[in-house]
Parts: C-alpha cells; structure tokens; sequence
C-alpha cells in the first residue's frame, strides 16, 4: 500500500467570543466563509450574530457590518441593550456599521432584466467604510418576500457568498427554519462550509433553548445539542461534554460551621473544593446546617452563593435569625447571594445555565443548593443526576466547594435518588429524626467522607436560640463501618 | 376624483436610474428610459443617471438592492422599478402613467 500522508490541517478560525460556542466549534466559525445560523422565530440567531459581530469588535479587533432586512436600527438597538450590547457606541467608534435594508414589494415594479449588484456596492462600500473582516446578514432570505424573481435571486445569493468568501470576510447568514429544511430557501446549498441550528423548545410550559453544530467542513465539532442561555450579559453555550475529570484535589480543609461535624470529619472539616451532599427527611435541620456552613464561611470572609429552590431569600433568612443563625447580615456585606427559582419555572438545562452563569459572575468560594430534590419536579432521577454531574464538574474545576441538601421521604431507608447522587459526592452527611419516648430526637452522622478518616458515631443534636448544638453521643454505637477505620474523636465541649 | 398623475400633464417628473458601470442591462435600461420619456413625457421629465461605481454611498439613501433602478422622484409618492426597462408596458404602469390592471 502506497503511504499517504494526508496533511490535517485545522483550518483558521474566527472566535465568536459567545461562552461555550467556541469550545464546541473548536475555536469559532470557519474564518473567511460564511456560517448558517438556522433557527425558528425567536431562537436567538440575530442574537447571535449580534454577538459575533460585537465581539469581533470589542475583542478581536475585527470590525463587522451588520446588514438587517429585518427589524429597524432602533429595534435592533434595544434588543442589543438588552444584552448590555452599546451598538451605537460601536458604531460612533467606527467598528461596527449598520445597514438598514428596506424592501417594499408593493412600491416596486419588476421589468426586464437586473441584479443585485447594488446590495453588493452597499456592502462593499460598507466593509471598506470600516475595513469590515466579519458581516452578519439578517435575515436575507427577506428579500424572497420583496423580489418576484425567484430564480435571479438565488443566482445572486449564490454569487453574494462567493463574492464574501473571495473577500474572506466571516460571514453570519441567519435564516429562518424552514419544514425539513434549515432555511425557508434553501440557503444550506450554497453555505456549505458551516451550519448551525438553534431551537427553542417550550417542554410541558418549561422552556430549553439548543443549539447544535450542524456541520462544520474541515472541522472538529461537538456535534450534540448543547443547552444555551440568554439573558443580561449576553449568549452563553453550556458545552457539557468537555469537562473533563482532570480538576486538582486540595489538601485544604473549611470548617463546616460546626466543630462537632468537624470532629466527625477527622477533626479538621470539609476539604476545599469537595462536594457534601446532606440529606433528611423533613424538619431534621438542613437548611439550618447549610446556614451554619455559610456563616462560617462568610466569618473567614468567602463568597457564598446559595440556591434556594423552595423558599424565597426573606424567608430563608428570617427562619435562620429565628434559629440562631444571622445570615441576612452576610448579604448586606456582599459575601453572600441568593438566587431564589422555583424548579418548575425552566428545564433543568435552563437551571444549569443559569448556576453557571451565577457562579461565573460571583465567582463565590461556597455554592449551597438547597434542595437539589426539588429539581426533580422537573426531570427524572437520570436527568437530574446527569445535571448534577455537570454542576459537580464544573465547581470542582472552579475549586468551588459545594453543599446540596436532599429532602428524603423515609426515616429508615435510603431511596434510589440518594444512592444515584450520592456517588458523585465526597462526603455524606445525614440527619434523621427518632422518636424516643415522647421526643423526636434529632441525630446526625456521617455515612462517607472521602479521603478522611471518620467518625462511625450516631450523635444527636437540637436546636437553641444560638443554632444547632450537637450533644457528645456516648454509648450510641449502632454503625454499619467497619471498625478499624474508626477514627478517634474529640468532642467538642 | 382621479389619482393618477398622468391626468396632469403639467406635472414634471424628476427621475433617478441608479447603475453600477456601464453594463449590457444599464446601457439598456437608458436606452429604454429615454424612448420612454421622449414618447410619454416629452419636455416634462429630468433624468439623473446614478452610477454607484463612482457614489457607493448614494445607494442607501434611495434603499438600492436590485440594479438597474428606476426612482421616480416626483410626483411622489416614491416609485421605484427595477430591470432593464424592457416592457414598455410595465414602465408606465409603475410610473403611474397607465392605470394598473387588475389582472396585471
């Protein structure tokens, strides 16, 4: 067999400087071509572009021309504003030109032969206004709907790509999806250097937005579809493929709040950057010994961001000053943030983004999630535990150390949700309730910590007017671990 | 009453051809244009000839795409017909000097 040395050369890419698009293109959009953005109305494609454009701008020093068939300037601004986008700033820099195209059907007459070629003078005259390496058209299949000339429009569109290609600007083409096509013209024929398709589904009232790497020449791609986000600070892709088990292991140790737990945990607490699950059935005190957690952490000065999937902020902090724990006071220092959803409001995707997002804006040395159980009102124990995995890779990368609360439904037995999330967990705290005589007892232990050693006890505690209070548990030696990894332990008080 | 300018034949019409170069279809387009206006519009019409190779950024103003373009300045409103101006017929049905067929 003759030897072949096939040279792989990647081919030059333009960042789009979009969160997580460019690790799922391996770098942005082919440079110098043009890329198809299909989507449905309202699924983020002018965004997009937008995006890229003003990226280009701001951080690639690649100045962009943006040729809207669509919305008018005063639209697209606001839209752009709403993605903390300053278009008209841009524009008064000279790195970004907007080109309103306006086609009326009804105020043209068609006779005879003609081109588009003034489309082409404008955009020429435009990309050498600002020495233009990127342009985004917006949404060009418009001109379908303004022209009665199908077949020379298409020829043009068709010598318009071109024509950019020769130019090697990096072109956005956005398009409308059409039935069992990527555009309403079949664009897709003549863009074949990348597509990607962008959706907006809206699952039993609960809304996921995708995109998907539909084909990328000459590239490596993510070819799933990735879960992407819209808000105030712009599009952010969520690739979930790419993390990978590589984050570093500390040897640090935090405290958990409660020198009696940090006994239990071979004295020394939690280490920093590990993630604690604790879980209990109702009224055993989670939250408050979440709150504990983050009130110590606060005392040494961390950030702490905590996601409450139940109660609001006021009421989380109120019932805390209740049981002895001011934690309100933490939040006017800026240590610490809530972020307050309700599960049901979006798919879990959606809440995936959004903790990245927080936890990227905060950038919080502590993440409580609290009860990470209420995410599966919307999704099954599969779903949750993929996201949870996601949100568990993506702290420990961070650093972050993580606390999730579970609400669990039986006193005695550990239910299959448990034993699914638990395994992604460093260290497993639990809290029951007993009823001993006339009392419901309260006790807490630890079932696993890794890479510690541990206590076997059962310990009891109660609640004061100063939080939690965890009593010595002598003689209490009821425990499934094997003894010669008993650790001692010092009690605390 | 009557909307059709044609009906006033005092009224002058200032036109625009925009083109870019002097193409086959733009040489063309005059062409037509002039035969037009010297049979329907004798001594009331003002031609302009636009060539975008030589004024790039005049091609926003009027909202130019397609080339060549008719604009028909006044009277207004604004018209605009695009092509070569071979149909004679067309012509002056978008220059408002024929009434437009329903079937048209």
């Amino acid at each position: 067999m003759a030897k072949k040395s096939i040279e792989r050369s990647e081919i030059a890419k333009a960042p789009t400087g979009i969160a997580g698009l460019d690790e799922i293109t391996f770098g942005g959009l082919p440079a110098g071509r043009p890329t198809l953005v299909s989507g449905g109305p309202g699924s983020g494609k002018t965004l997009l572009g937008v995006s890229f454009l003003v990226n280009g701008a701001q951080s690639f020093s690649e100045p962009g021309v943006l040729l809207t068939f669509e919305e008018n300037a005063e639209e697209l601004a606001s839209d752009a504003r709403s993605l903390g986008y300053d278009l008209q700033k841009l524009v008064e820099q000279k790195k970004l030109l907007i080109d309103y195209v306006h086609v009326d059907r009804s105020e043209i007459e068609e006779t005879g032969e003609y081109d588009l070629e003034g489309l082409f003078v404008r955009l020429d005259h435009a990309i050498k206004q600002i020495g233009a390496r990127r342009v985004m058209l917006d949404t060009i299949e418009t001109l379908f709907g303004g022209l009665k000339d199908a077949g020379i429009l298409r020829a043009e569109l068709r010598r318009l790509f071109r024509w950019l290609r020769d130019r090697q600007i990096t072109t956005v083409v956005t398009a409308e999806r059409g039935e069992q096509m990527f555009t309403r013209q079949g664009l897709e024929e003549y863009i074949t250097d990348a597509v990607i398709a962008l959706d907006h589904r809206v699952h039993e009232q609960i809304s996921t937005r995708r995109i998907r790497v539909v084909k990328y020449r000459g590239s490596m791609h993510g070819t799933n579809e990735y879960p992407f986000l819209i808000d105030r600070d712009g599009l952010q892709v969520l690739p979930v493929t790419s993390l990978l088990l590589q984050h570093a292991a500390p040897d640090q140790r935090i405290s958990s709040g409660l020198p009696a737990i940090d006994d239990m945990l071979g004295g020394r607490g939690f280490y920093r950057g590990s993630t604690v699950l604790l879980s209990g059935t109702a009224g055993t005190g989670k939250t408050t010994l979440a709150a504990q957690f983050v009130d110590a952490a606060c005392k040494r000065g961390e950030k702490c961001l905590y996601f409450l999937f139940e109660e609001s902020p006021q009421q989380m902090i109120r019932n805390m000053r209740s049981a002895g724990v001011d934690v309100g006071r933490w939040v006017d220092k800026g240590l610490l943030q809530f972020h307050a959803d309700r599960p049901n409001r979006h798919g879990l995707e959606t809440h995936l983004l959004a903790m990245h997002h927080a936890v990227e804006v905060f950038d919080p040395d502590v993440v409580v999630m609290d009860p990470i159980t209420n995410l599966l009102a919307v999704g099954t124990t599969v779903d949750v535990r993929s996201m949870l995995t996601r949100v568990i890779d993506f702290l420990k990368t961070r650093g972050t150390t993580a606390l999730f609360t579970s609400l669990t439904s039986s006193e005695h037995s550990l239910e299959h949700t448990e034993t699914l999330i638990s395994s992604l967990m460093d260290t497993w705290i639990l809290v029951a309730a007993q009823l001993e005589g006339r009392r419901r007892v309260r006790q807490i232990y630890v079932l696993k910590s890794r890479g510690m050693p541990h206590s076997d006890e059962v310990r009891n505690f109660s609640f004061t007017s100063h939080g939690i209070e965890i009593e010595p548990a002598e003689g209490n030696a009821s425990t499934p671990r094997q003894p010669q990894r008993r650790s001692h332990v010092r009690r605390s008080k | 009453m009557f909307d059709g300018a044609s009906d006033m034949p005092s009224e002058k019409f200032e036109l625009r051809l925009y083109v870019a170069g002097q193409t086959p279809k733009a040489v063309r387009a005059f062409a037509n244009l002039r035969k037009i206006c010297e049979e329907h519009l004798a001594g009331r019409y003002s031609i302009e000839v636009i060539d975008l190779v030589d004024n790039p950024a005049l091609g926003r103003g009027d909202q130019i795409l397609a080339l060549p373009t008719l604009v028909r300045r006044l009277p207004t409103p604004i018209k605009k017909i695009i092509g070569d101006l071979s149909n004679t017929e067309r012509v002056l049905v978008g220059l408002d000097l024929r009434p437009r067929r329903a079937s048209a």
